[in-house]
């Protein structure tokens, strides 16, 4: 039960903040469909500072570190649809696709030439260990093993709840993904705007990017990318209709059936049904299709989202 | 102050377009705390003036001068610093917003980090709604409220900015008649507080009631400015036009013939409410009469042409169209068997905007064997076709055949759909609304392209919220009230104050279609 507890924070977590991610981006007025890719490179970037940096740095040094690299990994990756859909007013979606089959592309070819090359041949997989940094991400607290991810998914939810809603920028974020001419007649830069509404969604990607793989295993295969997390991201997105708030209890519910498939071994009740851990890992998938099929009629998405600004529309 | 009684100017001011001149010497002074009216017919380049003022466009000649000092104005920013707001004809709101949202966006009182300060700006904005007469709930939401409210939210906006200098662009376009009293009374306030006022406007009567000089645009050219007090309305739609124009329509008396349409016990269910739009309702339309359906709007008219049209399947009842039954018949069938039908909202369904002008004119023909050959479009014929029709029907637009319909004004949109609807020469011809915010030369226009439609032989059903319209072209009418066809007319027989007591649902009386 208490395993249940600690998978379901994490996945919540990667989910969360995820869907945050693609909150403030469609908040902008652009759909973020690259937050897989985004996801994966930030885990690549946070990876590789886990691998890299000495264990003897401690712990606040490395969790900041990994924080830190990871997020602008995602920033970086994001600033690829940001240019092409914002600037160059690219589709959205392609240009979103196409981040998440270059992203893992990229992943896999340069972990495996850094395998290769570091071990002389021997060693061609495009697996990255990170055991020892990652025993550093985790406090004991009581029974239950916290990672300091939780409390930075804690914090990113208030701190997104509170700049969309109480701030300046906030407002001028939604206007821009609600009806861009309004914003630019009162003199508000709408590519500006959504460039910030882009790299913001990059950094919580990273982020998230980086939690999901450090949940349950020490050490990650690129060329798996991210298992589809962040399209299920998108979902929780979508069911916790674009409110950080119910994003966070869209979130729960997901990351609950994903803890399932990791610990239903560990519930007596669960494990004498004998199902096949396929069925398991299969049901945050199914549950999200249901979900959306029953729900997304009803939720409201940003006017503008997806449609590139055109100044001399009116 | 200066000594200029001027608060703004726009001095020989001209701005050319490839192939046109959209503004050529224009001079347009607007005097302080004065209403003054721009009138031109839709395209005389009212709107590419009112971008020159506002910094979209830079015009070739000419300045701009406020009180008396020559400024330069290169994007909206340094209009609204200058003191200049504007009412835009679509407005500018964000729909999931709050009206003070909407008001502050851009312009937002903040504390540290950006923190919104909203109770400052709630208190100026109650004063200034107290102050102007402009009653709005400020945490209402915009998608919650009427239009009217969603208007005053727009003058609140350049209120709030303090602008001295204001702007309504075609602001009575989207309002009831009781709307429109309102905003004029508003804009009177205004004046006599002292801001001064540019009211661009096709309607005469409210220029006529409100302004206090008006200026004169046709054709990108300008034609002069008066006195309201010193004119009358036939000088002023000469001055527009450049012609005399008919305000009554000259027709002769109807000649009835077959029933065309035959409308038996029709029930149309509603999209808003539970209960049905249309209830029961009975009537005939025969060759060569134009009956017209008056009401108050929402009392059913919409639902009725969607029965009709088969844009909405009928609850129960019949349809038949010259004695054949089309209850059930789909959209094509109807249209192929010879229904017309000028929608009400041309934008969702008359055009396809994004589309082609000649695209739009064959797109209830394009199946034809004329246009089409084995699953080929015959683009050659599509032209000819397409150039046929713009000419005979005056149809003005930038690149012709090839203009994208978004880019037309209003008045050549809906020009473009009447030459489609009436040039697949129909039995039956179904108009809502067809003369809705078009200025007094296109409404010229439509109507004696409907009476000779009439004249042809042809039904018409005619749905109008203007009495002037329904009184003037009608043959017969019937009032809708509440989904009911509540009295049945001959306008010249009937006044206007007869009408309006069965369409407010004061009287009612069996109709025998």
């Amino acid at each position: 039960m208490i395993l249940l507890v600690q998978y379901t924070l994490l996945f919540t977590s990667v989910l969360l903040l995820v869907a945050l991610g693609g909150c403030f981006a469609e908040h902008s007025g652009v759909i973020n469909i690259g937050l897989e890719g985004i996801m994966l490179v930030g885990a690549l970037g946070g990876a590789l500072t886990m691998k890299f940096l000495p264990v003897s740095v401690g712990a606040p040094v490395m969790i900041l570190a990994v924080i830190l690299v990871s997020a602008l990994s995602g920033l970086v990756a994001s600033l690829f649809l940001a240019v092409a859909a914002i600037s160059f007013n690219a589709d959205q979606t392609i240009t979103g696709t196409a981040i998440n089959m270059l992203a893992t592309a990229a992943a896999t070819v340069g972990v495996k030439a850094m395998n290769t090359i570091s071990s002389g041949g021997s060693d061609v997989s495009s697996e990255i260990a990170y055991t020892s940094a990652r025993e550093l991400l985790t406090v004991k607290l009581g029974p239950l093993t916290l990672n300091w991810f939780v409390l930075v998914t804690i914090l990113a939810l208030i701190l997104s709840y509170f700049v969309l809603y109480k701030t300046r920028f906030g407002l001028r974020l939604m206007a821009c993904g609600e009806h861009p001419q309004a914003a630019d007649s009162v003199g508000i830069n709408v590519y500006k705007m959504r460039y910030a509404g882009v790299m913001i969604s990059g950094v919580l990607g990273g982020l998230g990017g980086i939690v999901y793989i450090t949940a349950g295993i020490n050490s990650w295969k690129f060329e798996n990318g991210v298992a589809g997390f962040g399209f299920l991201a998108l979902a929780v997105m979508i069911f916790g209709a674009w409110h950080p708030l119910k994003i966070a209890a869209a979130a729960l519910l997901f990351g609950v059936f994903r803890a399932l498939g990791n610990v239903y071994t560990g519930i007596d009740f669960l494990a004498s049904l004998k199902l096949s851990s396929t069925i398991y890992n299969m049901l945050p998938y199914i549950i999200s299709l249901i979900v959306l099929a029953f729900t997304s009629k009803n939720s409201r998405a940003p006017k503008a989202e997806g449609i590139p600004y055109d100044k001399s529309q009116r | 102050m200066d000594n200029t009684p001027y608060a703004i100017e726009m001095l020989h001011i001209t701005k050319r377009f490839p192939g046109i001149i959209a503004n050529d010497n224009v001079t347009i002074q607007l005097r302080r705390g004065e209403i003054h009216a721009l009138l031109g017919e839709n395209g005389a380049g009212k709107s590419t003036l009112m971008s020159v003022l506002f910094g979209l466009y830079q015009p070739e000649e000419g300045v701009i001068k406020k009180d008396g000092k020559e400024v330069k104005i290169n994007n909206p920013n340094d209009a609204n610093d200058l003191g200049i707001g504007m009412v835009h004809q679509h407005f500018k709101l964000v729909e999931c917003f709050s009206v003070l949202d909407n008001i502050i966006l851009g312009v937002e009182p903040t504390g540290a980090m950006g923190v919104l300060q909203k109770e400052q700006a709630r208190q100026k904005v109650m004063a200034l709604s107290e102050k102007y007469g402009l009653s709005v709930n400020p945490d209402a939401l915009i998608e919650d409220i009427s239009v009217g409210m969603q208007q005053r939210t727009e003058i609140l906006k350049m209120l709030y900015r303090d602008n001295e200098i204001l702007i309504f662009d075609e602001p009575t376009a989207v309002l009831t008649p009781q709307e429109i009293e309102e905003l004029l009374h508003i804009m009177k306030n205004l004046a006599a507080e002292g801001k001064s006022i540019l009211f661009i406007s096709h309607k005469l009567n409210e220029i006529m009631s409100v302004a206090d000089r008006c200026s004169i645009l046709r054709k990108g050219k300008y034609i002069g400015t008066v006195d309201i007090a010193k004119t009358d309305k036939a000088e002023l739609s000469r001055m527009m036009v450049g012609r005399d124009v008919e305000f009554v329509v000259q027709k002769k008396p109807p000649q009835p013939k077959d029933v065309v349409l035959d409308v038996k016990d029709m029930t149309v269910a509603s999209k808003v409410h539970k209960n049905n739009a249309v209830k029961n309702v009975s009537f005939k339309v025969r060759a060569g009469e134009i009956v017209c359906i008056a009401g108050i709007d929402g009392n059913g008219q919409t639902e009725l042409v969607y029965g009709i049209s088969g844009l909405e399947p009928l609850v129960s009842g019949s349809l038949s169209l010259c004695g054949q039954d089309i209850t059930k018949a789909p959209i094509r069938k109807r249209s192929t068997m010879g229904m017309s039908h000028i929608p009400e909202d041309r934008h969702k369904h008359g055009l396809v905007l994004d589309y082609t002008l000649e695209d739009n004119i064959v797109l209830q023909r394009y199946f034809e064997p004329e246009f089409t050959k084995s699953g080929f479009l015959r683009r050659k014929n599509i032209r000819t076709y397409a150039e046929r029709l713009i000419e005979q029907y005056d149809v003005r637009s930038g690149q012709g055949p090839i203009t994208i319909a978004r880019s037309m004004s209003g008045g050549n949109q809906q020009k473009a759909i009447i030459a489609r609807e009436i040039d697949k020469d129909p039995k039956l011809l179904i108009a809502v609304q067809p003369t809705r915010g078009l200025d007094v030369g296109a409404i010229e226009y439509i109507h004696s392209q409907i009476v000779a439609q009439r004249d042809a032989g042809k039904g018409v059903l005619l749905v109008s919220l203007e009495l002037d319209e329904v009184m003037n072209l009608s043959d017969r009418i019937l009032v809708m009230y509440e989904g009911e066809l509540v009295g049945e007319f001959d306008p010249k027989t009937t006044t206007v104050e007869e009408l309006g007591l069965y369409m407010a649902g004061g009287k009612r009386k069996e109709v025998h279609g």
